[in-house]
C-alpha cells in the first residue's frame, strides 16, 4: 500500500469493523488524534479546547475502555461508518504527506444514530512497514454547536 | 392533560422528606411551571463578563425560554436586555455573539435602540405623530431584565421582580466564586477555549443530582478506570503522571474516599461536595505559582484558598463550579427530557499556562461529547429517562443517611455520601415553585 489515498481509505474501513488494535498500531509513537472545537478555523490544540485530542496513551485507554464489559454506554454496543470522498493529496515531501478526505459519518447504537459530516486531514509518515499516522485531525462542519455523545473514533 | 397548574399543593407532594416522585423528571407540564416559576425567581447563571470586553459587545442566552442579550455598555457596565424588537418581535441579533457598534439596528424595519435598550430613532418618523405609539410598550425601547448583578464577572439573572436578594439567595455559597477568582494573584479570570456543549436526554435535575452524587463513580466510570489503572500500572505513586491519568485515575478512589470528603448544604439548595478534600486535590504543585499567590493575597489566604479544592460547589439551580481546575458547567433546561450541558474553561490573570490546561484537559477528558468518562453517565442518564416510565414503583429513593433533623437547620456538614445534598435540592425545588405559583394565583 504506498499509495497513502489506500492507506486513509484502510484506516476508516478498519474502523468501522471495529478492529481498534489494528487501527491504533497504524499511528506514530508521537501520533496524535485531534477534533479541534473550531473545526477548520481551529489554528493549534493549545489556545484553544478541543472535542479531543490524544496522543496514543489516551488512545490506549480510550481502546481498552471500550473493550471492557463495564462500559455500560456500550450496552448495546455502537457501530460506525465513515463514506468518505476521494482523498486529496495536498502535498508530499520526502517521507511525509498530507492529504484531505471529505466525509460522513454515522454512527449507530440502539435505536438512535448520528450523523457528522467533516473533512479529515491526515499526516503521514512513511515507515520501513508502510504509512504511520503522526496527525488524523477532524474537521467537523459544526464542531462548536451542540452535540450528542460521540462514542466511537471519526 | 393538566394536572398541576394551579395545584401547589400538589407540586409541593412530589416532594417527600426522603424520595420523590417521577413525575418531577417526566411531566412537560412541571417544566413548563419551572421555567414559568422556578427559573424566573431564581438567579441564574448567564454568562462571564469577559465575553464582552469592549462597549456594544453582546452575547445571546435563552434563559427559562426568554432569549436575552449580555450588553457591555459605554460606561463599562453589563446590561441585559431582552432580545426582542419594539416593533414586532424580530430578535436584533442571531449570532451567539458580537458587536453592534454604538447602537442596536433592527434588520426587518430598521428601528434603533441605544445599547441600553433606550429608543433611538425610526424611519418616516412623521407617520407616527398624534398616535399612541409614545406611550404604550412599543414606543418605550427594549425591555430590560431589571435584576441583574455581576458578581466577581459572574453575571447572574432574576427575571422576576419578586423574589430574594442575590445575596440572600446564595448566601455563603458565594465562597466558592471567591475561591475561583481568587486563584489567579490578580483576582482576574477570563473564559478560555471555548465551550463543550453536549446534549443529554434527560431531566435536567437528574444532571444536578449527579453532580452531588459520589457512590456513582466507582460502578458508572470502572471501565475507564480500570483502563486508566492497568495503564499506569508498574509506577510508582509517587511518579509523575500525565495530565490525563492525574485526572482520571482518582475516578476509581474508593467509597471511603468519597464518604470522607464529606459535603455541606446551605439554604435555597446550593451545596459544596468535597469540603474536606476532593479528587482535585492531589495535583501536582507548581512552587513558584504558590509563591505568586503568597505575595499577592499574604500566606495566610493563599494557603486557605490552595488547600480548597472541592469537588464541586452547587450554585442551583444551574451552575456548578470547580474551583481547582478552573472549569465551570452550567445546565441549560431545554425539556422535561432534554438538557444542554456546556463546561467552561477559565483563564487566571498571573497564573501560569499549566492551570489553564488544567482546566481545557479536565473539560475534555470529563465534559466533551467525545469524552472518555462522560459516555457512561450520559448513557445512565438517558437510561433512568427510560427507566422512570415504568409503573409500580413511581417513586425515586433518597433515602441515604436521612436525618428528621436536617430539615430544621440551613447549612449541615456531613458525609460525603449522605444523599442530602439532593433532599436539599428537591427542597429548594418544592419551596421556589410553591412560592411562584402562589404569587401568580
Ligand atoms: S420589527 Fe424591528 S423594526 Fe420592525
Ligand atoms: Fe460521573
Amino acid at each position: 500500500m504506498t499509495d497513502p489515498r489506500d492507506f486513509v481509505a484502510h484506516e476508516a474501513a478498519l474502523l468501522d469493523e471495529r478492529r481498534l488494535d489494528d487501527w491504533l498500531a497504524l499511528f506514530a509513537e508521537d501520533g496524535h488524534y485531534w477534533v479541534p472545537l473550531l473545526g477548520a478555523a481551529q489554528a493549534d490544540p493549545f489556545s484553544h479546547n478541543s472535542l479531543a485530542y490524544e496522543d496514543r496513551l489516551l488512545l490506549q485507554l480510550r481502546v481498552d475502555r471500550l473493550k471492557n464489559p463495564r462500559a455500560h454506554s456500550q450496552h448495546p454496543a455502537s457501530h460506525s461508518q465513515h463514506v468518505l470522498q476521494p482523498s486529496r493529496i495536498e502535498r508530499e515531501e520526502g517521507d511525509e504527506a498530507w492529504l484531505r478526505t471529505p466525509f460522513l459519518y454515522v454512527e449507530a447504537r440502539g435505536e438512535n444514530q448520528i450523523l457528522l459530516s467533516g473533512t479529515a486531514r491526515h499526516h503521514l509518515v512513511r515507515t520501513p512497514t508502510g504509512w504511520s499516522i503522526r496527525e488524523k485531525r477532524i474537521d467537523l462542519l459544526n464542531a462548536p454547536r451542540a452535540l450528542p455523545a460521540i462514542q466511537l473514533f471519526i | 392533560m393538566t394536572i398541576y397548574r394551579n395545584r401547589p399543593d400538589l407540586v409541593a407532594a412530589l416532594v417527600q422528606d426522603d424520595r420523590v416522585h417521577r413525575d418531577l423528571y417526566l411531566s412537560e407540564e412541571l417544566f413548563a411551571l419551572e421555567q414559568e416559576n422556578l427559573f424566573a425567581n431564581t438567579w441564574v447563571f448567564l454568562g462571564h463578563a469577559s465575553q464582552v470586553p469592549e462597549a456594544g459587545d453582546f452575547v445571546t442566552q435563552d434563559i427559562a425560554g426568554r432569549p436575552l442579550m449580555m450588553v457591555r455598555q459605554p460606561d463599562g457596565d453589563v446590561h441585559v436586555l431582552y432580545n426582542r424588537c419594539a416593533h414586532k418581535g424580530t430578535q436584533l441579533v442571531t449570532d451567539e455573539s458580537g458587536n453592534t457598534g454604538r447602537f442596536f439596528r433592527c434588520p426587518y424595519h430598521a428601528w434603533t435602540y441605544k445599547l441600553d435598550g433606550a429608543p433611538l430613532g425610526l424611519p418616516l418618523k412623521n407617520g407616527y405623530e398624534g398616535t399612541q405609539l409614545k406611550a404604550c410598550e412599543s414606543g418605550q425601547g427594549l425591555s430590560v431584565v431589571k435584576h441583574v448583578k455581576v458578581y466577581r464577572d459572574f453575571v447572574f439573572v432574576r427575571l422576576s421582580d419578586t423574589g430574594p436578594s442575590f445575596e440572600d439567595y446564595f448566601g455563603e455559597v458565594l465562597g466558592a466564586i471567591d475561591n475561583m477568582v481568587d486563584r489567579s494573584p490578580e483576582g482576574k479570570l477570563t473564559v478560555g477555549g471555548g465551550v463543550l456543549r453536549n446534549v443529554v436526554h434527560c431531566n435536567w435535575k437528574m444532571y444536578l443530582e449527579n453532580i452531588n452524587d459520589t457512590v456513582h463513580p466507582m460502578s458508572t466510570h470502572e471501565s475507564a478506570t480500570k483502563a486508566a489503572e492497568a495503564l499506569w500500572e508498574g509506577h510508582a505513586p509517587t511518579d509523575p503522571k500525565p495530565m490525563a491519568m492525574e485526572q482520571i485515575l482518582p475516578f476509581g478512589s474508593g467509597y471511603e474516599f468519597f464518604d470522607k470528603m464529606g459535603g455541606r448544604v446551605f439554604a435555597n439548595g446550593h451545596s459544596v461536595l468535597g469540603v474536606n478534600f476532593s479528587i482535585h486535590s492531589n495535583y501536582a504543585q507548581l512552587p513558584e505559582y504558590e509563591a505568586a499567590m503568597r505575595a499577592a493575597h499574604g500566606e495566610a489566604r493563599a494557603t486557605e484558598i490552595l488547600q480548597r479544592s472541592p469537588q464541586n460547589s452547587v450554585f442551583y439551580p444551574s451552575l456548578s463550579v470547580k474551583g481547582s481546575p478552573q472549569a465551570i458547567r452550567v445546565i441549560r433546561p431545554l425539556a422535561a427530557n432534554r438538557t444542554l450541558i456546556e463546561a467552561w474553561s477559565f483563564r487566571a490573570a498571573g497564573a501560569p499556562a499549566l492551570l489553564f490546561e488544567r482546566a481545557m484537559s479536565y473539560n475534555r477528558l470529563v465534559f466533551s461529547p467525545m469524552s472518555v468518562v462522560a459516555h457512561d453517565d450520559v448513557h445512565l442518564f438517558e437510561s433512568i429517562q427510560q427507566g422512570l416510565r415504568a409503573g409500580g414503583n413511581e417513586w425515586v429513593s433518597l433515602h441515604r443517611n436521612y436525618d428528621p433533623a436536617e430539615t430544621q437547620q440551613a447549612t449541615v456538614t456531613t458525609n460525603g455520601t449522605n444523599e442530602l445534598l439532593m433532599r436539599n435540592q428537591f427542597r429548594a425545588w418544592a419551596k421556589s415553585m410553591a412560592a411562584g405559583m402562589e404569587a401568580a394565583a
